[in-house]
């Protein structure tokens, strides 16, 4: 126990901001919004996240990159612990996060289109001259569009 | 014999696998890629929910007997046709494009009522999977009222199509709306989506699909004894196929993991 006591929450949340989205990998899973706190209880650390959707693969893959980056900074008394309510929600996503989004190409979250429709921003040109293509993308969280003016495909990160 | 609340469970799990699987048997075969991809991704936002309501249903298992060893992967690929409790609906074939959509259409309109109600269960689990599911739920609505508006308000070979589709599936919408015999306790103590309330939601949003889509909406349909009730263990030859082609791994070769 000795070496868990000695560690802060603070380091393990710098820890966390290591861990990829592996879906998007440009956001850490703090931009992503899924780590909804961090607890120092008797038997180590707890790290409390919620899973984007249901189905989402990455889920399991995200708690594995937990449990290797604490144990690599010789973590070795945690848990990590599933909530499901309240439900995630982009809400949730930090401002960094949806500037990193948009620099990688993928269009942010807006509250206006909170269900998919043509008009989204795109992340190439900035043109609200855009088409949804459908309202499912490459994963579960992603909607496809087109933008008419710069001609290029995106995918939209889904307001959920 | 599992309790009520098990029971419940079950059924809601088994509703969301076994929709999830005949989702995923499109995947590969869309009319398009677009399409093909949604498809995909509703069979994954339903077996999603499915792992969700069976680790509760395990988890209650387990703690009622010990002995049991429930997992979520024993009660999708152990058990047999007759202690599945989901509705007909979710096992029937997927046939032409316009089966499919309606049939999603249906399916999905009705959890969606289902899942609101129990956003406010007194069973906090049910609840926060509810909550979790419904986000995605209201996406299948979306989709696939599109595609009934499309379809019905189409050519005239999508029409044709989407009437017989309406033919094949309406007579097994009757069976959404049949209750188990613990329903009313459950319902009396909050836990359980009060179907009568869920039937009221549904018709109105198929009544306001349907005149979008031009077509006429039938009379409610009837449930027979000879039908059976998927709640109760009985089903139409199709679950059988499903659970045959779903389950054969883990029984050819127990535990087996890759
Ligand atoms: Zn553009």
């Amino acid at each position: 126990m000795t070496s868990t006591t000695q560690h802060t929450v603070e380091f393990i949340y710098a820890i966390l901001e290591t861990v990829a989205d592996p879906e998007v990998p440009v956001l850490s899973i703090l931009d992503l919004g899924i780590v909804r706190d961090v607890q120092l209880k008797d038997d180590g650390f707890h790290i409390i996240i919620t899973p984007t959707y249901s189905g989402c693969p990455a889920t399991e893959m995200i708690q594995l990159q937990i449990r290797m980056a604490l144990l690599e900074n010789g973590i070795q008394h945690f848990q990590i612990v599933h909530r499901l309510s309240p439900a995630w929600t982009t809400d949730w996503m930090t401002e960094a996060g949806k500037q990193k989004l948009q620099a990688y190409g993928i269009a942010p979250p807006e509250k206006k289109f909170a269900i998919p429709e043509d008009g989204v921003t795109c992340p190439q040109c900035h043109s609200t001259n855009t088409r949804l293509v459908s309202a499912f993308g490459s994963t579960a969280c992603k909607a496809l569009y087109q933008c008419s003016d710069c001609k290029e495909p995106f995918d939209y990160f889904k307001c959920h | 014999m599992y309790s009520p609340l098990i029971r419940y469970t079950l059924h809601l799990a088994d509703n969301a696998l076994i929709m999830g699987h005949r989702c995923s048997e499109w995947c590969g075969h869309g009319p398009v890629l677009e399409q093909d991809i949604a498809l995909a991704n509703l069979a994954l936002d339903y077996v999603g929910t499915a792992r969700n309501f069976y680790q509760y249903a395990a988890e209650m298992i387990n703690a009622a007997d010990p002995a049991q060893k429930a997992t979520e992967d024993s009660l999708a690929y152990l058990r047999d046709a007759g202690d599945f409790y989901n509705n007909h609906i979710a096992e029937l074939p997927n046939g032409d494009w316009a089966q499919t959509t309606l049939k999603e259409f249906f399916f999905s309109v009705y959890l969606q009522a289902v899942y609101r109600q129990l956003l406010n269960s007194a069973d906090t689990q049910l609840a926060a999977i509810a909550e979790k599911a419904l986000k995605e739920i209201d996406y299948h609505v979306r989709w696939s009222s599109e595609w009934v508006v499309r379809l019905g308000d189409g050519t005239e070979e999508s029409k044709e199509r989407l009437l017989k589709a309406l033919d094949e599936v309406w007579l097994h919408t009757g069976e959404l709306f049949a209750s188990d015999d613990h329903d009313a306790q459950l319902i009396q103590e909050n836990i359980a989506a009060d179907l009568q309330l869920v039937y009221t939601h549904w018709r109105t949003t198929v009544e306001k699909v349907f005149e979008e889509a031009t077509i006429a909406v039938p009379a409610p349909a009837k449930t027979a004894a000879w039908m059976g009730n998927g709640r109760k263990g009985i089903h139409t030859e199709h679950l059988g196929y499903i659970l045959a082609e779903m389950q054969y791994l883990q029984r050819a070769y127990p535990g087996c993991e890759w």
